[in-house]
């Protein structure tokens, strides 16, 4: 290649794999989940105005799910990640003294 | 005290980019911080990044005039971030360097994609920038009482000496800083709201009297409205198809007003003249600081009853007393025309909407409309989703922290800020909506005038915090627009040779080019919704930069002429839709009705037409640069 590399070393990061595979099944349940908020509305967009709980209608308790979930959805993207990239550096290190 | 409150916060924030100025000397140190940042700090910069005047001051407003469409844009901009964080946030550390540019050429150093990453940076900058400046204008304008030009220009000149003499440090800290007291500070206002409660005739806190509109009892007989009150008599007509509403003019004492007529009754309006020779009225009288609009909108029905006052309420139960179908909001609309005279009228007129209705899309997006405004939701909602992870400002901001595992912490605890604040913004806007502090001839201002009725105190503070908002945004979009231009197209595209102070220097001088520029738009754009326009840079930032980047990472075959075509025809077929849609056309003066284009959200079209492009010259090229690089490594 005729390039430089744009980015400066950044240490060995053994958990790429694993990490593009899980954020991108959670990126399409998280899709899915968006899709059926976008979905409602446009062929049953009475439906929101259902109440669910506490006088609060679809539309209110949707919209606050899909920010909450999304908060939920990153921690635990994030404990997943850190404990892989935990582990992979630890069997890489192991391999290394051996 | 107001004046001092706000104008020391603006000297703190000035004093602080000076500060860490003096630490910037290196080209890493200006556009990434030296890659330094603790990752809280970091994600909570993003979060002040990202609030930026169309958070604050058009979400609010919008959700104040229209009821849950507004919020749709807080679900969608939170949304977005799941993109960022799942797909993005890593392979941007891994990849990049300065700018987004440097993570899209980082497998193929073609000049196309340079050429083709830095003018995307600088149009998704530029379409961004516009509704920063507009917000800008407006929060100065009641508090400094200045006229909204000058704000414009107060926010450019404080942004460029805020970027000319530190770069991305001193953007980082400016935005950590006002990310956390936006967030402190509208917790305390959704309290204050809350603690009031509702009441159907606000008084501002006991500070403005309730202004009871007047409704004339006149059925319509074979088409002709016909006033019973003897006191009025009828002028004149006007059925205004673009707000779908019929007003009409009344003479009372020699008095002329405007009445919108409304299944056989008129109610009384405010409107706004600009004379055949230019002198502006207000409802009837000269304009001046004693004769301006009212500030509106208030509760008719509580649950079905007349007169209530609530006292303090849970958030729950607000939510649930204006989802309440026995609820009714009176919210305002405008209408806007010449009449018989040449003189320009906008009439500002009610509109009785149920809590049920309110509450749910579809005052603003037509849901239950046609097929083609179905689609425009549909556009609006892609568009606010996978833009956040094509934002250039947002993108170059995982560069100033050390590692991914940095960069993916950051963006969670972006996550947890701005997903907390989007859910303040519902509080906010309609608690703007029932306490009577819309200013009915701009929606932006509904948040900062609700501050207001609890108190000059409190007003300042959140213009400040609003204004600070600005600040950072622009800083943020200034410094990524810089870098597009002194970077990707001096140093990497036209190859300018620069030492590391030279090309440090490049980007300053870019920073007050850049920062020039937006005044002038700033004031050109004056009085669109920020939120509006902010959603439009979005479906530029989706279309033209997020099919590269998904593809870059994702798909082998991906080639360096495949970028090249996506980015640009990203960029030519959102902005032409976008040149072409109803609003512009209504922005131009035109008829909405004899737009070419439908439907105003362009990203249903432009984004898989940039993919298909992206897949497409992919193809028909992949052999050429396979055999081109294998020659020269061959020679090498």
């Amino acid at each position: 290649m005729l390039h430089e590399p744009a980015s400066e070393p950044l240490g060995k990061d053994f958990a790429i794999a694993y990490k593009t595979h899980l954020g991108i099944w959670m990126f399409v349940w998280y899709c899915v989940f968006y899709a059926g908020f976008v979905g409602i509305n446009l062929y049953s967009p009475v439906l929101m105005e259902k109440i669910i709980f506490s006088g609060l209608n679809l539309a209110t308790v949707y919209g606050f799910a899909l920010i909450l979930v999304a908060v939920i959805m990153a921690i635990i993207y994030n404990e997943l990640c850190t404990k892989q990239e935990k582990l992979l550096e630890a069997q890489a290190n192991e391999e290394e003294s051996k | 005290m107001v004046i001092a409150i706000f104008l020391g916060f603006v000297i703190f924030v000035i004093g602080l980019s000076v500060y860490l100025g003096r630490k910037t000397k290196t080209s890493a140190g200006y556009y990434a911080a030296g890659g330094q940042i603790h990752w809280g700090v970091n994600g909570i910069a993003f979060a002040g990044d990202y609030l930026s005047a169309a958070s604050f001051l058009g979400i609010c407003g919008m959700i104040a005039t229209v009821g849950y469409d507004g919020f749709l844009y807080s679900i969608g901009y939170l949304a977005g971030w799941i993109v960022a964080l799942f797909v993005v946030a890593e392979a941007m550390r891994r990849l990049g360097k300065y700018t987004f540019t440097d993570a899209l050429d980082s497998k193929f150093n073609s000049r196309g994609i340079k050429l083709a990453g830095a003018i995307s940076t600088l149009i998704v900058s530029v379409c961004y920038l516009i509704p920063q400046m507009v917000g800008a204008g407006v929060l100065v304008e009641p508090l400094l009482g200045i006229a909204q030009h000058w704000g414009v220009i107060i926010v450019g000149a404080v942004v460029i000496t805020i970027v000319a003499t530190a770069g991305m440090a001193s953007t980082t800290y400016v935005q950590f800083l006002k990310g956390g007291l936006l967030i402190i500070f509208s917790t305390a206002l959704v309290v204050a709201v809350l603690l009031r409660g509702f009441n159907t005739q606000p008084t501002q806190g006991g500070k403005v009297p309730y202004y009871n509109y007047k409704t004339i009892v006149a059925p319509e007989v074979d088409g002709k409205i016909t006033v019973k009150d003897p006191g009025y008599q009828f002028v004149s007509e006007h059925d205004d198809k673009a707000s779908h509403s019929r007003l009409v003019r009344l003479s009372h004492e020699g008095q002329e007003s405007w009445w919108s007529f409304d299944k056989g009754f008129l109610r009384e309006t405010q409107f706004a003249a600009v004379t055949a020779d230019g002198q502006k009225m207000v409802n009837g009288a000269p304009a001046s600081k004693e004769n301006s609009l009212r500030q509106v909108g208030n509760i008719e029905l509580l649950r079905g009853g007349k007169m209530a006052t609530t006292g303090s309420v849970t958030p729950f139960d607000m939510l649930a007393a204006l989802s309440d179908k026995n609820t009714i909001v009176r919210r305002w609309k405008d209408a806007k025309f010449v009449d018989e005279t040449g003189a320009k009228i906008t009439v500002y007129f009610q509109t009785l909407t149920p809590g049920n209705t309110l509450m749910r899309p579809g005052l603003k997006f037509k849901i239950q409309g046609t097929p083609l405004e179905k689609l425009d939701f549909v556009s609006l909602m892609l568009a606010l989703f996978l833009g956040t992870a094509a934002l250039p400002h947002i993108l170059i901001r995982y560069y100033t922290v050390p590692n991914q595992a940095s960069a993916r912490k950051s963006t969670i605890v972006a996550i947890a800020a701005i997903g907390f604040f989007y859910i303040l913004t519902l509080f906010m806007g309609l608690g703007a909506m029932v306490n009577g502090v819309i200013n009915p001839a701009d929606s932006n201002m509904a948040a900062p005038l609700l501050a207001r009725s609890f108190g000059n105190m409190f007003f300042a503070i959140i213009s400040a915090i609003a204004f600070a908002t600005v600040l950072g945004t622009v800083s943020g979009l200034i410094v990524a627009s810089s870098g597009a231009v002194a970077h990707d197209l001096m140093d990497r595209f036209m190859k300018i040779k620069m030492n590391d102070q030279q090309k440090v220097k490049a980007g300053k001088i870019s920073a007050f080019v850049i920062g020039g520029i937006a005044i002038v738009l700033g004031i050109l754009f004056k009085g669109m919704n920020v939120t509006f326009l902010v959603g439009l840079a979005f479906a530029v930032a989706a279309s033209a930069n997020l099919p590269a980047l998904l593809m870059l990472l994702f798909w082998k075959q991906t080639t360096a002429n495949g970028i090249t075509a996506s980015v640009f025809v990203g960029i030519i077929s959102s902005l032409g839709l976008i040149a072409l849609s109803p609003d512009l056309f209504k922005l131009y003066g035109l008829d909405p009705t004899t737009a070419p284009i439908p439907f105003s959200n362009p990203g249903i079209i432009s984004i898989p037409l940039s993919f298909l492009t992206l897949i497409v010259v992919s193809l028909c090229t992949k052999k050429k640069e396979t055999e081109s690089e294998a020659a020269v490594e061959a020679v090498s």
